[in-house]
């Protein structure tokens, strides 16, 4: 466990190319333990990839990625297996597995860890489900039959049914009206608090950004351009974060837009 | 000269392609066997696969294997009576669908049924992040994935060409004796007098090898594809094409090791 000092998760020069493009150009963040951070950014910044990095995902070109003060590169097999284990991820697009039923969707990792039977996997996935307020009965649906808000509310409860003490969330709002989106940020921050877990997510969206965060930090062109608190978002000083919060046009940030 | 220097360029080109495109899969192989034989087995997933395998392709594989054999029979009696030789009718029905044409026909039929399936659905899970879930879940996508569905399609294949050559024998009896005027039982007595355990041997070898091509085609071409629905479209296409080929390329192989004095 990481004391008040090491941050859960810090990351120094990291970089990732794709080819000639390069997508993470000297990354350093550091995500207190216990405390939700969010990452803004335009499209294709590389805040996926960041998440994608830290998680394995993606091996990384360059840099450190430390999670409680263990470099994650340096992991054997079963250690970075065990990592796994404490860590929980929300896609953006549910990701949920179709051939899956939804109780078999939310307790998948506690059955591939045989920690519980098939039996009790349905019990537990029943008490998940409430906690995300959805009914037993969606359980025995496929995630095709569910709504986006309902898949989104299933991812969530996918994601923190193993009870980790690290969560990831990709863009969880994205795709839902505005009330859906204030119910999934509302339940994102029950579970990451009931959990004491660290969370680390992606939004576009600032109130979401300011609902889920303690921590907010700007990427951009691959680099962190700001870091601070959530709560100071739209009002922050930087010329660049300020321009995202408030969905200007004209700023620092120029989209790159053929003429 | 340019024109010299630009030939060897691409088809040196295409040689480093096709070396890297065969070390690809020879990996992926290699990775997803040794997952068959590591704890924890996914035997449910195994199951799924298996039952999707050989009980769902049964109608498509006994039709094939029916018409092929009615086919034969019937092709066989109107080109061997100009040389006075109807009697040779059995022996070819039931060497040519046991030796080949029932794991050759199955092979095919089942490469278009379940490669293209398997493509499809590990492609989509490849481009909706599914995959990475897997991983995010403490689970390998090559054990969880592809591991059960070489075993189930490698065990489900030689139960399927079983079927075929019955029905491909059964085939030619029924279009000999009902159409041609053969005797039932001479029929039977020619049919059964050349057959050989090799015969029926080779065929299920060749079943099994091509089921194990078969998935492991289908799995490659999912696992590896990008793009959204354009890319899971050529993945299944692609599934079909390399398992077809292989399925005719690797025929060859096995019997010339099997019959070749």
């Amino acid at each position: 466990m990481s004391d008040a000092a090491t941050p859960k998760i810090r990351i120094r020069g990291l970089r990732k190319s794709f080819g000639a493009k390069s997508v993470l150009d000297g990354v350093d963040l550091d995500v207190r333990a216990r405390h939700s951070m969010v990452l803004l950014g335009g499209s294709g910044s590389g805040k996926s990839v960041t998440i994608k990095c830290i998680l394995g995902l993606i091996p990384p070109d360059e840099g450190l990625i430390e999670i409680d003060g263990t470099d994650v590169s340096k992991l054997s097999r079963s250690d970075r297996t065990a990592l796994q284990d404490r860590t929980g991820m929300l896609f953006q697009n549910g990701a949920l597995f179709d051939s899956l039923p939804v109780w078999e969707n939310v307790c998948f990792k506690l059955l591939a860890q045989k920690r519980i039977t098939r039996a009790q996997a349905r019990d537990r996935a029943a008490e998940v489900l409430a906690q995300v307020g959805l009914a037993a009965s969606v359980g025995d649906l496929s995630p095709s039959e569910l709504s986006g808000g309902m898949q989104k509310r299933v991812a969530l409860a996918r994601a923190v049914a193993a009870q980790p003490d690290i969560i990831f969330f990709d863009e969880p709002t994205t795709g839902l009206d505005p009330i859906m989106g204030a119910v999934i940020d509302g339940l994102i921050v029950d579970s990451v608090e009931r959990l004491g877990a660290t969370a680390v997510s992606i939004t576009h969206d600032m109130a979401s950004a300011r609902r889920i965060g303690d921590d907010a930090a700007m990427i951009h062109k691959g680099r962190i351009v700001w870091t601070g608190a959530a709560a100071d978002l739209g009002d922050t000083g930087n010329a660049m974060v300020d321009q995202f919060a408030r969905g200007e046009r004209e700023g620092p940030i120029q989209m790159e837009l053929r003429k | 000269m340019t024109f010299t220097l630009d030939f060897l360029s691409l088809l040196g080109r295409g040689l480093i392609s096709a070396c890297r495109t065969l070390g690809d899969v020879a990996i992926f192989a290699a990775t997803a066997v040794s997952h068959t034989v590591r704890p924890p087995f996914q035997l449910r997933q195994f199951w799924r696969h298996f039952v999707e395998i050989a009980y769902f392709s049964l109608p498509v594989v006994a039709l094939t294997a029916l018409f092929t054999g009615m086919v034969l029979a019937l092709q066989s009696f109107t080109g061997f009576s100009r040389f006075n030789a109807e009697s040779a009718i059995a022996s070819v029905v039931v060497l040519s669908v046991t030796r080949e044409l029932g794991p050759v026909l199955a092979g095919l039929m089942v490469a278009g049924r379940i490669g293209a399936a398997m493509a499809a659905e590990i492609g989509t899970m490849r481009v909706t992040d599914q995959i990475d879930a897997l991983t995010t879940l403490s689970t390998d996508p090559m054990k969880y994935l592809v591991a059960p569905r070489l075993v189930a399609a490698t065990l489900a294949m030689p139960l399927l060409v079983v079927v075929a050559n019955i029905l491909g024998v059964l085939g030619g009896f029924l279009v000999a004796t009902l159409k041609l005027g053969f005797v039932a039982q001479t029929y039977l007595d020619n049919t059964w007098d050349v057959l050989e355990t090799m015969d029926v041997v080779s065929g299920l070898v060749k079943a099994a090898v091509f089921g194990f091509v078969i998935a492991l085609m289908g799995s490659w071409c999912g696992y590896r594809s990008k793009g959204g629905a354009q890319g899971v479209g050529q993945a299944t296409t692609q599934a079909v094409v390399a398992a077809s080929i292989l399925i005719l390329a690797l025929d060859y192989v096995i019997t010339e090791a099997f019959f070749s004095r």
